[in-house]
């Protein structure tokens, strides 16, 4: 494939590099503002106050971005902010500013019988353990977000599967926030499905505690006004697993913001998306793995296709090797396929490392276009061009679609590529 | 018996200087089970009229026809050409992610032949062709063509086309950038489609020593976009010791 807007080689962290100004043999000598050594938690204690770099002050690591639970606490937006600054705000439903109170989207649990869904008060205490709002928008939620539903996947549960159908019915901006726990050693699979039409500013936060082995499934299926702006955040335990695959194709303006922070030695995240913008879709997906602690693995892959006039696609993956953070490996990449004319896809891995005593750590993005010569190999081989440019766009969304590990998902999905194909005459 | 029959071809390509003349009236009849060698010095058109026929957009035809037992090649797709009988072994071997060799053989199959292959002995012929070309097992479940190497890209288009059994083969360069092994490889697959299913087979290259291992029937000299020469195997022969420079020379 060739690759004609970014191209970043696929590198490893040279460790203890020599005599680069502002280089030691630890890592980048950090501005002050990132010196502190605290990360910005999350908890009960921390819910009074906002960490991060506050009004006015630039700052160039993820580790300083503001978080808070209080709103006001956040600039109002103009769009010249580093992470909203691919985002349409015309076009995002006024989550950042307008009262929340439309009726949120419905959520029904189906599934394995030992997992259980409750509601709980907006003040109940389990609500933040693994959250803390980290732009307006979410912040926004949190606050007229009206309670909480949880999941519960008991400890030493096996091998659960559950659905959540979150199915919008408004077009009243709306918020919603949903907890997600995996008690000690449970197995799980949680798909959770949005359908219907919706103004939302969603939270989502995962408790993946120790030795948990989760694995969810977001499926933004929305129909074509939707307007969803999720924050997504996971706190994983020692020896825990965190499996997240995004699976993005409906909805006018998408934003997934998928975070996972590293709270225990030996653990291990994989981020993956997947997602088709057609003509007019603004789909973005801002990803935050941070590597607070010793010896954990992270792995990101997104692919996203793009076809039709004014599909517009964002990644951008900030991974985050903290000073703490020896022995850690972690590699992301970002890949697009551009399909026609008209579309653009911005993609931007930042990676941040701290120490240099690292297993590894490398980042790549490539955006190419459907090329003319894998079309004319192709037809050189009897294959019509039909089947010839599907056959290459499901063979690059298939690497994803693989990961999810449930058949009849991967053939619903596999069923949506084929339906976005044909849409556009490919 | 079947005929391709190339008439006073004449292709351009657009260039930044504008619509450059490649081939300058080619004239070939090639018939099922013969080999025709077509040979030339660099940028004398070989390549083009290997694309041309298959039907690469890059190449326009101005003038002339090409013809498989009579129909109008020219008006066919790409795909098209490739259901009618004609295989191009490509000189650059384009890689496909995401496509694994076993999906891409067997569409591409299904699609020459018009009808899915029987799976039970499909899956063998494959085997037993890898095998035959030396072809790691492991390479069905790669992507097609994906981190080969450049032998290994070459033999893997060998194998598509004892897979695919076409009325004539062209392969452009096939032999460039092959080891001894590799070629002598490569030339029996090519042979052993000669013999099993009457190919005819256009061999475009540069050098002679593939010809060591592929007897040609007739020699075609490529210079400046037209046969300056024709003959049978010994023109060949001749050629190796020659070089191109006395066609060259005549042109300055």
């Amino acid at each position: 494939m060739s690759e004609t807007t970014t191209q970043i080689p696929e590198e490893k962290a040279r460790i203890g590099a020599p005599s680069i100004p502002g280089f030691t043999e630890e890592g980048e000598n950090l501005s002050p503002l990132n010196d502190s050594a605290s990360s910005p938690l999350a908890g009960a204690s921390s819910k009074s106050h906002s960490h991060g770099g506050g009004e006015g002050v630039a700052d160039s690591s993820r580790a300083g971005r503001l978080t808070s639970y209080n709103v006001e606490d956040f600039p109002k937006l103009t769009g010249r902010e580093e992470d909203w600054r691919f985002t349409p705000l015309k076009r995002i439903g006024s989550l950042h500013t307008a009262e929340l109170t439309g009726k949120a989207p419905k959520v029904e649990l189906t599934g394995s019988e030992n997992v259980t869904l409750r509601t709980v008060a907006a003040d109940d205490a389990i609500r933040g353990n693994a959250f803390t709002p980290d732009d307006r928008v979410s912040a926004n939620g949190w606050k007229y977000a009206d309670g909480a539903q949880v999941l519960t996947i008991p400890a030493n549960a096996e091998n659960t599967k559950s659905v959540l159908r979150i199915t919008g019915e408004s077009l009243e901006p709306a918020a919603q926030h949903l907890v997600i726990v995996a008690e000690e050693n449970s197995e799980a699979m949680v798909v959770i499905d949005h359908v219907g039409s919706a103004v939302l500013a969603q939270n989502i936060e995962f408790d993946v505690r120790q030795g948990a082995r989760l694995r969810v499934v977001s499926l933004q299926a929305w129909e074509s006004d939707a307007i969803h702006a999720s924050s997504q955040q996971a706190v994983v335990a020692k020896d825990a697993t965190f499996k997240h695959i995004v699976v993005t194709f409906g909805g006018d303006l998408v934003r997934v913001n998928p975070s996972a922070r590293f709270a225990g030695e030996h653990a291990e995240i994989e981020l993956y998306g997947l997602y088709f913008a057609d003509a007019g879709q603004h789909l973005e997906h801002r990803l935050f793995v941070d590597h607070a602690v010793p010896n954990c693995k992270s792995n990101v892959l997104y692919k996203g296709a793009l076809q039709g006039k004014g599909a517009h696609t964002v990644w951008v993956g900030d991974v985050l090797i903290q000073k703490a953070a020896v022995g850690t490996d972690s590699y992301e990449a970002n890949r697009n396929l551009v399909l026609t004319d008209g579309t653009r896809a911005d993609s931007v891995p930042n990676l941040e490392i701290e120490t240099g005593l690292i297993d590894g750590a490398g980042h790549a993005s490539t955006t190419g276009r459907f090329d003319d010569e894998h079309l004319f190999y192709l037809m050189a081989r009897g294959i019509d061009e039909k089947t010839a440019r599907r056959l290459v766009v499901r063979g690059f969304l298939n690497e994803i679609v693989q990961q999810i590990g449930d058949e009849q998902l991967e053939e619903r999905l596999t069923e949506t590529i084929e339906e976005e194909l044909a849409a556009t005459h490919l | 018996m079947s005929t391709l029959e190339i008439k006073d071809l004449h292709v351009s390509i657009d260039t930044e200087q504008g619509e450059k003349e490649i081939l300058k009236g080619v004239s070939l009849v090639i018939n099922t089970n013969e080999t025709h060698a077509i040979m030339g010095p660099n940028g004398s058109g070989k390549s083009t009229l290997a694309s041309t026929i298959a039907g690469h957009p890059r190449y326009k035809v101005t003038s002339g026809s090409i013809t498989l037992d009579g129909a109008d090649v020219l008006e066919m797709s790409v795909d098209e050409r490739a259901k009618a009988g004609l295989f191009l072994a490509m000189q650059y071997p384009v890689e496909v992610p995401g496509v694994t060799m076993t999906n891409f053989l067997r569409t591409a199959k299904t699609a020459i032949d018009g009808e899915a292959p029987k799976l039970r002995t499909w899956t063998k012929d494959v085997k037993e062709a890898m095998a035959k070309l030396k072809i790691d097992a492991d390479f069905a479940g790669r992507n097609v063509n994906e981190g080969f190497s450049g032998g290994e890209k070459k033999r893997v288009e060998i194998l598509q086309m004892e897979l695919f059994k076409p009325k004539f083969s062209i392969l452009d360069e096939t032999d460039s950038g092959l080891d001894v092994d590799a070629l002598k490889t490569v030339s029996e697959g090519v042979n052993r489609a000669q013999e099993e299913n009457q190919m005819g087979t256009l061999l475009i290259t540069h050098y002679t020593r593939i010809l060591r291992y592929i007897k040609p029937d007739f020699v075609h000299v490529f210079v400046d976009g037209r046969i300056a020469e024709q003959g049978g195997a010994e023109l060949a022969d001749r050629l190796e010791e020659e070089g191109y420079d006395r066609f060259l020379n005549v042109q300055a």
